[in-house]
């Protein structure tokens, strides 16, 4: 995979293709992290505060946000190809009537196995609710699923990281269970065996490539719904007679793929779903604040109505929910149940840890300092917010200058008085003769071309 | 550069839908300065009850914050009514909210017990018909 390479602190799916960018500031003011900035007419990612979440790749107008994923032509060194469809594939075909359609259309276009990933869904809820009924988990759980929420959580919210429900999202369990049935099956060695994701969002990239809750994934490919969708459509048979057996997974499971869907099936009634990064954070802000009081769980999808709101997606979210919805309906509730213990590659091997990127220093005083200059630099700021100058606001502006990345005269308002001090120097200049000494001297001291120190 | 940080805020009384913006203020510069997230839960949380205490029962106010290396000391002042029977307004759960603002999930009579429990210090200087002012510290 072009972008990886082993070792590098931050792996992202989201990356910017600097011939289309224009170096507006679309991105730069949606992104929920304040993680990009426009230098020197491009925008640039810092790499410390992504999420992946692809709002960036969602509103940029130039199509210069890009998700990098896996190709289907990579599958070629597995002799053994697993195809783990997410339950929001099944919301982007119109006049789809059964999910069997779905998967045997991914064996014809080549995959040798397929494992939906709502099967694994089904278990992760069980498994949820046997975790909250034994009363093993916090008052109030926040869903694991969406991986550029937990990285959110990480990098905004971590006193809420305790809350987290430590089970894998349904795509890794699907990947684990799946392997080990195709070893049981052809007797094949791990690595001959590829268990390959169709991803809704580059969020899911980055989670398998730089996984959540475990030192590895069992995830070997990451391919993108846009790229599989038009071999599926053409290897897809809508009248042909199928043996309708191929799908193992009931109403919950398929319901995961819209938000709601997950949050229902814990079966507790107090529950809550937001989904869009805007409502999640003011979720995660309310929870902070303790604002949230009686809820036993809640699921929180970056994307709007959930997974089907994932940018490398072809439908419109509503209307794949809405597909959702009715594919489920005269299915069994659920198809996938634990037993008595939940399986152990379920869980968490790993806690997940904070990422305290937003602190201005590690040493407290030092950033009471920082933050006091500021606060300073602020003021002199206009408040427009414009974004001329590369970053989100100017108070993300009077940041950047206290952390050394900009300086004052990035903002054009700024840069606009000196000038119009130069101006009036220069206006005022008597070229006839040269002023006094002294006068210079004292000029000098109220200079705003001189270089300030902040 | 002085070792403390001052913040003011003017509590508008009359925009109920505005309440919680000077808490909220503070608690994003508080993590700027990555502090241990206990510490900014109780400053955030003691300040937002008592920011929305004065936009229910006073009509709005001023909020001082002075962020000190050791501590942070919130000083609420408004002009309101005044708390006749301060001993009897911090017990849970006793409340003289309308029922418009219960309405809204407030006025449960949790906003002085919660300002006391999450501060480290409270000191209440009420006068009826003079107003109200709340001091309270949390130590860092």
């Amino acid at each position: 995979m072009s972008g990886e390479r082993k070792g590098e602190r931050y792996f992202h799916s989201v990356t910017l293709d600097r011939e289309s960018c224009r170096g507006c500031i679309t991105c730069v003011k949606r992104c929920p992290t304040e993680a990009i900035r426009v230098r020197d007419g491009k925008a640039r990612i810092l790499k410390e505060r992504c999420i992946d979440c692809g709002e960036c790749i969602r509103v940029c107008p130039h199509h210069a946000k890009r998700a990098i994923t896996d190709h289907l032509d990579q599958w070629d060194r597995f002799q053994y190809k697993i195809a783990l469809p997410p339950p929001s594939l099944y919301g982007q075909f119109h006049n789809l009537d059964d999910v069997d359609t779905v998967l045997e259309g991914l064996r014809a276009m080549g995959f040798d196995d397929v494992f939906e990933v709502s099967q694994a869904a089904e278990l992760v809820s069980d498994a949820t609710r046997k975790l909250m009924s034994e009363g093993l988990l916090p008052r109030t759980v926040i869903s694991s699923a969406c991986p550029a929420v937990l990285r959110l959580i990480q990098v905004r919210f971590p006193q809420l990281l305790e809350n987290v429900l430590p089970l894998h999202a349904p795509v890794e369990l699907a990947a684990r269970m799946a392997k080990r049935r195709a070893a049981l099956r052809t007797g094949l060695s791990p690595e001959k065996i590829g268990a390959i994701f169709i991803t809704p969002c580059p969020a899911k990239v980055t989670a398998a490539k730089s996984p959540l809750g475990s030192g590895h994934s069992d995830i070997d490919l990451v391919v993108s719904v846009s790229e599989v969708y038009p071999r599926l459509l053409s290897a897809m048979n809508r009248d042909g007679a199928s043996d309708s057996s191929l799908s193992h997974s009931g109403r919950i499971g398929i319901d995961w793929g819209r938000s709601g869907g997950e949050a229902a099936a814990t079966l507790h009634e107090k529950y809550l779903a937001a989904d869009g990064i805007e409502n999640v954070i003011r979720i995660l802000e309310a929870m902070e604040d303790e604002k949230l009081h009686g809820l036993e769980f809640i699921e929180l999808n970056a994307c709007s109505a959930g997974c089907v709101g994932g940018v490398l997606n072809i439908e419109n979210p509503y209307v794949a929910a809405t597909r959702l919805k009715r594919l489920g309906r005269y299915r069994a509730v659920s198809c996938n149940h634990i037993g008595d213990r939940i399986p152990p590659q379920a869980k968490w091997d790993q806690d997940l840890s904070p990422r305290p990127v937003m602190r201005l220093d590690p040493n407290p005083l030092k950033a009471m300092e920082m933050l006091g200059q500021m606060e300073e630099i602020e003021k002199k700021l206009y408040g427009l917010d414009c974004g001329s100058c590369g970053a989100p606001s100017c108070r993300a502006l009077a940041e950047d200058i206290v952390r050394g990345h900009s300086t004052e005269d990035a903002c054009i308002y700024v840069l606009k008085d000196k000038l119009e001090l130069v101006m009036e120097r220069m206006m005022s200049l008597n070229l006839s003769g040269s002023a006094p000494r002294y006068r210079q001297k004292n000029r000098e001291k109220t200079d705003p071309l001189k270089e300030e120190k902040p | 550069m002085s070792n403390s940080l001052h913040y003011t805020y003017h509590v508008p009384g009359d925009d109920f839908t505005r309440a919680g913006e000077a808490s909220g203020a503070v608690k994003s510069a508080l993590k700027k300065l990555g502090l241990s997230p206990e510490v900014i839960r109780k400053v955030a949380i003691s300040m937002y009850e008592g920011e929305i205490n004065m936009v229910i029962h006073a009509g709005g106010g001023e909020i001082d914050v002075d962020i000190f290396p050791h501590q942070v000391v919130m000083v609420l002042r408004d002009q309101g009514p005044g708390i006749p029977d301060v001993a009897k307004a911090m017990e849970e759960g006793w409340s003289t909210a309308t029922e418009q603002v219960r309405n809204l999930g407030f006025g449960a009579g949790m906003g002085l017990p919660n300002m006391k429990k999450y501060s480290d210090e409270m000191e209440i200087d009420s006068t009826v018909g003079v107003g109200t002012t709340v001091t309270m510290k949390v130590n860092l």
